[in-house]
């Protein structure tokens, strides 16, 4: 049996009929064909799969696609604009955070996750914050100091708001959320 | 083959500086393809039902219900394969190894948990995996094979019945008088160590898809593979494929460390079914299957004597060694521990050597090639026997390496395994690298330290490694060499195609550097195409620190061709004598008359219009080299690794790492610093957290990323890396590979570290992984520790 869904990928909003077993990661790779979230481990261990779900960051392994029904997600894909890269991808480029790259869809949204939350972290928040994601090629040394690279791009172009700590917006419902609470990276 | 002997000028204007990669802005965006990226209509999808049992005969296999279900299009076994394809051999073997058939399906017998007995295709992978849970098979169990050290024991249960006991095979190797040594030495200190068996785990398993178009009778398959060559000669053979109506695609491939140097079963089973089919085939291995099926590395007991003078004076090294290669040898299987054979003196001149390898078939996956593959467990063991003999003779660890050291001076050295040691400063990199980490300082912490009742510990390991493999004489996989084709396009844009395979080390970049400064074109002119077997020149693949050192010396000597093809071209269009050609700034000008230039761009429309060449030139500038290097490299380097044990909990805190690493000539520091790094992570995973155990009845205990110790960034230090530069004299580039040295040197500097900081209980030797309960047992155990 299939149910029908309506999530919006990067912006747009796209209708699918899904199986109820099928995984967020596996809809968005298979179904709609938007492959930059990779899998790693199905288990929730390896956060490879890491997206955004109305602005949080979740493993979408360990989500089910018609769990995000009239969700917002969004992947890395979403984060480029008009082939530029945003300052969360530069900084992971000049700093050289990712060597085979298989990983590093993942680890930029939960970066973008961090960032939100805490626009000046320290390393060791950093790594605390990407603990959920496993990365086999670099060590993490170069991903710490791409995040930290990224902040600062980031604090320069918003004094301001860098200042003042926003909490996620979070748009869904309670029960919504609870469901999702494994998933949380 | 041209000849060229001079190693290049250390600096161009790309050559030797951090430059950003290439590759990086696809792979940040989503835009890499991964095998599981290429989507091809009309796909069925392929899961693999395996062994549940370590050993056992197959009693009944029934796919009929799986076959009925909706979605299954086809169930293929062992049977249906019989006399289509049975065996696939290994390519590395010892003399004496006895070669089990490896069929691509178990029949009647299985040997591993997770050895492949069926294999689904269905519309979907979720019907697949439906279909693999309604396989019904009987299996009769058998008595299990799983410690080495007990599968040699006279009695033993047999893993193959064939053989007359579990040693699959042997090597010798003995070098000067062993028994004077030990006879003229004044110590003699032994110990066993342990190197446990690990799992390579790149964040992509493996993957592999096939499509067969009848029309133009072509195979294509698309492999995550550091091997795209030498799987399509293993395909064209197994499958009796021509090589030329056959095209092996490695796209973007996400890590591999060794574990994607092979030809598996799944890998020769995709593309016949592919072929059967008439459709194209899909198979993603899941993190559970990649635990059980992936090779796994390591896995060695070194039972090491060392012979010293009471002043340090290293004499005679013997080393009997057990490794465990699992039931079946898979590619190089057998050739890694000969690795650890011929480097087991490391940095030091030990006059004599006598080295005694068994392989032992167990139940269990087959070890093979990980990151290092046989010099880990090499240095492991000589690093760790040295620290001994300084603590047991109370020597500084630093003294008795110094007093060990080959001199620089004594390059070319021969050692007594008969390799030959190109260049090295082990005195000057050693003494760089306790100069940064502050050595002495360290020791007079330490002293306060301990009286302040702390655990600290400084460990150092100094090791060399063979890379660059290989000189063809030495029979490695392929032939050891490597090729490049360089092109300069009519536009006057470059392309390298290359036959060398990269997968997340960075040659998109390091080769655009190389050919950007050897034909002065600007480095985002540049292109480097691999991978795909059907556009490159033809190749061997990315193993044992190769890729820089052979495959970029190929794409220097073809971008040599190619400039003096167009120095040729200049001199005739400006109507001067080649010789007086110079290349600079993108332009062929005389140098006696810098006015009289033409631009690369100009030389490349003239070469392709072909009007105006010098008489009897072919038109065109794309040249190809195949380089094959005389001898290996040998990078060498010195780890300084500090550490605090935590006495109530036995946790190990790292607080400080240095590496200094010599690979010679390095053409971006950037990715040579990101190699190091990524190395000693996973060196450091080696030493503190990862193990693959198997139970007693063979079922794989770490089977998933819940029970693997994996490192997390919150586990592994900041990394304090420095070079030294002792260029090698077996390229023209001077270069000598990165890949494997930080995990080379990690595991023993933190392994020395953490024993040095339980000296104070008399602990003498600790078996890794060094996870908090061991080190607090092997405390608690100590009556010191009352």
């Amino acid at each position: 049996m299939k149910f029908p869904v309506e999530i919006t990928v990067n912006g747009v909003k796209r209708r699918s009929e899904v199986e109820p077993r099928l995984l967020l990661v596996h809809y968005l790779r298979d179904v709609l064909e938007i492959t930059g979230t990779h899998v790693g481990c199905e288990t929730g261990i390896c956060g490879a799969c890491t997206v955004h779900l109305d602005d949080e960051a979740v493993k979408s392994c360990m989500v089910l696609a018609v769990q995000a029904d009239g969700c917002s997600v969004t992947t890395v894909e979403g984060l480029a604009s008009d082939g530029t890269l945003d300052d969360v991808q530069q900084g992971f480029w000049e700093e050289h955070g990712l060597q085979c790259g298989y990983c590093t869809p993942g680890l930029l949204m939960s970066a973008h996750d961090l960032l939100r939350k805490s626009p000046n972290p320290s390393a060791e928040e950093i790594r605390r914050a990407i603990n959920g994601n496993l990365c086999r090629c670099t060590g993490y040394q170069t991903i710490v100091h791409s995040i930290q690279n990224a902040a600062q791009k980031m604090r320069a172009k918003k004094p301001a708001a860098a200042k003042q700590v926003q909490p996620a917006k979070l748009r869904t419902s309670k029960r919504k959320r609870e469901q999702r609470r494994p998933a949380t990276v | 083959m041209a000849q060229i002997k001079q190693t290049i000028k250390p600096n161009g204007k790309y050559m030797g500086r951090r430059i950003m990669r290439k590759e990086d802005p696809r792979l940040l965006s989503g835009k890499g393809a991964y095998v599981d990226d290429i989507h091809l209509p009309n796909t069925a999808h392929v899961a693999f039902l395996r062994s549940e049992h370590a050993n056992a005969r197959i009693t009944k296999l029934d796919i009929s219900r799986a076959r009925a279900l909706a979605g299954v299009i086809q169930i293929v076994t062992g049977a249906d394969l019989r006399g289509v394809v049975e065996n696939i051999p290994p390519m590395g073997v010892l003399p004496d190894l006895f070669v089990p058939q490896h069929p691509v399906l178990a029949t009647d017998r299985v040997r591993y948990v997770g050895e492949p007995i069926a294999a689904v295709l269905a519309e979907n992978p979720y019907i697949a995996q439906d279909a693999l849970e309604l396989i019904h098979v009987e299996y009769d169990p058998l008595p299990v094979v799983v410690e080495m050290e007990k599968a040699i024991e006279p009695g033993s249960p047999l893993v193959h019945e064939q053989s007359k006991s579990n040693v699959a095979g042997t090597f010798k190797l003995d070098s000067g008088d062993i028994e004077r040594a030990f006879r003229k030495a004044d110590r003699i200190v032994t110990g066993r160590f342990v190197n446990q068996r690990v799992a390579p785990m790149p964040m992509e398993a493996r993957a592999v898809q096939a499509d067969y178009q009848a029309g133009e009778k072509m195979l294509t398959v698309w492999s995550a593979t550091q091997i795209p060559h030498l799987l399509r000669s293993s395909l064209s053979r197994l499958l009796k494929v021509p090589e030329n109506r056959l095209r092996v695609i490695a796209p973007d491939v996400g890590g591999a460390f060794g574990g994607k140097l092979n030809v598996y079963r799944e890998e020769v089973l995709l593309p016949l079914l592919a072929m059967r089919l008439g459709r194209p085939v899909k198979w993603i291995e899941t993190r559970r299957e990649n635990m059980r099926a992936m090779i796994h590395g390591r896995d060695q007991i070194n039972y090491v004597e060392l012979a010293v003078t009471k002043d340090g004076r290293m004499l005679g090294l013997k080393c009997r060694t057990l490794a465990d290669i699992g039931a079946y040898p898979q590619m190089l299987t057998a050739a890694i521990p000969t690795l650890t054979a011929i480097m087991a003196t490391g940095c030091y001149k030990i006059p004599a050597l006598s080295f005694e390898l068994t392989d032992v078939f167990t139940n269990k996956m087959a070890t093979d090639a990980y990151r290092g593959a046989g010099r880990p467990e090499a240095t492991y063991l000589i690093e760790r026997i040295v620290d001994m003999a300084a603590a047991e003779l109370k020597m500084d660890p630093a003294e008795i390496r110094s007093r060990n050291f080959l001199k620089s001076s004594e390059f070319p050295f021969t050692t007594p395994s008969g390799l030959i040691y190109d260049s090295g400063n082990y005195k000057t990199c050693m003494d760089k690298a306790l100069d940064l980490a502050g050595y002495n300082k360290l020791r007079q912490q330490q002293e306060r330290a301990r009286k302040q009742g702390r655990l600290m510990g400084i460990g150092l390991s100094t090791y060399v490694e063979i890379c660059a493999m290989g000189p063809a004489t030495s029979d490695p996989p392929g032939g050891g060499w490597e090729s490049a084709t360089v092109r300069i396009e009519p536009s006057g844009k470059v392309t390298v195609l290359s036959g060398a395979s990269p997968h997340g080390q960075g040659e998109e970049t390091t080769y655009a550097q190389i050919a950007a400064d050897q034909l002065s074109v600007p480095f985002d002119d540049v292109t480097v195409i691999h991978g795909d077997t059907a556009s490159v020149p033809p190749g061997v693949g990315t193993f044992g620190s190769r890729n820089t050192a052979v495959g970029g010396t190929a794409v220097y000597m073809s971008a040599q061709k190619i400039r003096t093809k167009m120095e040729a071209i200049a001199a005739n269009l400006l109507e001067i004598n080649p010789k007086n050609i110079v290349l600079r700034d993108g332009t062929l000008q005389s140098k006696l008359n810098p006015k009289k230039s033409v631009s690369v761009r100009e030389v490349a429309r003239a070469a392709y219009t072909a009007k105006k060449l010098p008489p009897g030139m072919e038109p065109g500038l794309s040249e190809t080299s195949f380089f094959s290097p005389k001898n290996y490299t040998f990078p060498f380097g010195t780890h300084v690794c500090v550490v605090e044990v935590e006495r109530e909990t036995g946790e190990v805190k790292i607080i400080k790492y240095v590496a200094m690493d010599d690979c010679g000539k390095v053409i971006n520091p950037m990715t040579v610093e990101g190699q190091v790094q990524g190395g000693i992570a996973q060196g450091l995973g080696q030493a503190l957290y990862e193990e693959i155990i198997y139970d007693d009845n063979g079922q794989l205990v770490t089977g998933s990323l819940m029970d693997y110790a994996f490192p997390k960034a919150t586990q592994l230090p900041e990394y304090i890396c420095d070079r030294t530069e002792t260029p090698t004299t077996s390229n023209p580039l001077g270069v000598k590979g990165v890949g494997e040295a930080g995990t080379i040197g990690a595991t023993p500097a933190l392994v020395n570290a953490v024993v040095d900081a339980l000296a104070p209980y008399g602990i003498q030797h600790l078996d890794m992984p060094l996870k908090p309960e061991k080190v607090w047992r092997t405390i608690e155990e100590k009556p010191e520790a009352r």
